[in-house]
């Protein structure tokens, strides 16, 4: 059994502002960890025999790690632009791979079937060319040039317009999703999908935005990202195999899969295998 | 009149259901109900000191049981979905509208458990779940030897209504739905109604393509 290398990573473990002295027991890659806030106002994480985690507050989120962090959590500079309103979804949790959970947040061709009338509809199914490269300077999947017709694409658009992403892999079980937004042209939404690997076949995710609208209220934006998520969920827990394929011959991947692909491959390359089948049986 | 709403609420959804079947427009209040527990808070507990929602008001009605919200919106615009032109036929969708509770108290209760995060024995909840289900699927059965395809009556009433939600999310709790052929059945009537509206988990009927047609050496 080769070394787990996914445990130096962090991983979201709770929402920072519903953390008190009393805390939360949850678990982190099999292992059970309590999470609570200690005498100093900090975040305080402990592993399964009592030991000390890591632990930091970012992104609304609190993150902790089993092993030792070579590297702080990844950086989203746009969510400590002023203006934008933080959006806490909350957790759902999700009996698929963790890796599949941040797979289905990449793919787009989905849209119109599964998210119906709000992020695609029929006849519009076509996922045209869009850009994908692993960036070895920030060892990050990026996903650019995606474009997508969509119905309603957030809470503060009107009407049908064309959206455009970027969608952005910089931890194995997070991804951070920019996307047009309509009352600020010049500006991307931001919306991330943090996995909190419980199992390798069950995870709880913590969507959160960093939006710029000013117009809808906070239980709007909480309900629709919510509903998205919810969407699916049922699609998720019925994905066969379970794990992810990280090799080929289980699947055979499209052009509008290209995301996805180099998802799997940039996986592979560092061992991230956690939530992965490795020989397609 | 105005609905205090959570997207992800089975209750709350039989009243948005309802109220599209029968083209009753309803004014929505959104509430927090997760992560912000705003159902708990001090507005709404002295709305419905219960701390459930949904809550439905209408003037100086205020209702806080989803099935007494089914009866109002159809007592006020669409009398048929009563179901209560027979004796036997009221009792029936009484009965149904009753067992309605063991279904949110079982299922619903799975499904809060394994999305949620919400305390509960999970496999006594399954357990009472699969129970129901089968009570249920043995109605429906029994509907469809009297050549009947809804629960009261061969036409939908507010029983339907009250039982299709959490039935139809069963799988969010880890209840599979697939030893049931008479409820999908039901389902699929439920969700080819004009007027359907699905919530998330619950899917809409996507158009069925013709069978295909061969002729003779073709295959």
């Amino acid at each position: 059994m080769t070394r787990n290398t996914m445990i130096d990573g962090w991983y979201p473990v709770s929402l920072a502002s519903q953390l008190d002295a009393h805390g939360r027991r949850t678990a982190l890659m099999g292992e059970p960890i309590a999470v609570r806030r200690g005498e100093d106002g900090n975040a305080q994480v402990t592993g399964g025999n009592g030991r000390d985690l890591p632990a930091c507050i970012r992104y609304g989120h609190v993150w902790s790690s089993l092993g030792d962090p070579q590297k702080p959590l990844f950086a989203i500079p746009e969510a400590d632009q002023p203006g934008r309103r933080l959006v806490e979804v909350g957790v759902v949790r999700v009996r698929c791979s963790p890796l599949r959970a941040v797979e289905n947040f990449l793919d787009i061709a989905h849209f119109p079937f599964v998210h119906t009338d709000i992020l695609g509809a029929e006849p519009h199914t076509e996922v045209q060319n869009y850009k994908v490269d692993i960036r070895e300077d920030e060892d990050e999947v990026w996903a650019t040039q995606v474009k997508f017709y969509q119905p309603q694409a957030a809470k503060s658009a009107e009407g049908g317009i064309t959206t455009e992403y970027m969608y952005r892999v910089p931890a194995p079980t997070c991804s951070v999703l920019y996307k047009t937004c309509p009352p600020r042209p010049a500006e991307w939404d931001v919306i991330t999908l943090f996995v909190q690997p419980l199992a390798e076949d069950l995870c709880d995710v913590w969507p959160w935005m960093a939006l710029f609208d000013d117009e809808t209220p906070m239980t709007d934006l909480i309900h629709f990202q919510q509903t998205i998520f919810v969407q699916d969920r049922s699609i998720l827990e019925n994905q066969i195999p379970r794990l992810l394929p990280l090799d080929p011959g289980m699947e055979i991947p499209t052009r509008a899969d290209l995301t996805s692909v180099a998802y799997r491959r940039w996986l592979k390359r560092h061992g991230y295998t956690y939530g992965a089948q490795l020989v397609a049986q | 009149m105005k609905l205090y709403d959570y997207a992800l609420s089975p209750s709350c959804y039989k009243v948005r259901l309802m109220a599209a079947l029968i083209g009753v427009t309803l004014d929505i209040r959104p509430v927090d109900f997760h992560p912000g527990c705003e159902h708990r808070g001090p507005e709404l507990m002295a709305l419905n000191p219960a701390g459930s929602i949904p809550i439905l008001e209408d003037g100086d009605l205020v209702l806080t049981e989803s099935s007494a919200m089914l009866v109002y919106l159809a007592a006020k615009a669409a009398p048929q979905w009563l179901g209560n032109d027979t004796a036997g036929r009221t009792a029936r969708v009484q009965q149904w509208l009753s067992f309605s509770h063991r279904l949110t108290a079982s299922l619903g209760a799975a499904r809060l458990h394994e999305m949620l995060l919400r305390p509960g024995n999970i496999a006594a909840l399954r357990e009472q779940g699969i129970a129901a289900l089968r009570e249920l699927e043995a109605g429906l059965v029994e509907q469809h030897i009297r050549g009947q395809r809804f629960l009261a009556s061969d036409r939908p009433t507010i029983a339907d209504v009250a039982c299709f939600p959490y039935v139809a999310l069963a799988p969010d709790g880890g209840v599979s739905l697939d030893p049931y052929p008479a409820i999908r059945l039901w389902s699929r009537a439920v969700r080819s109604l004009e007027g359907f509206i699905e919530m998330p988990g619950i899917h809409r009927l996507h158009e069925l393509t013709p069978a295909p047609v061969l002729k003779v050496g073709e295959a």
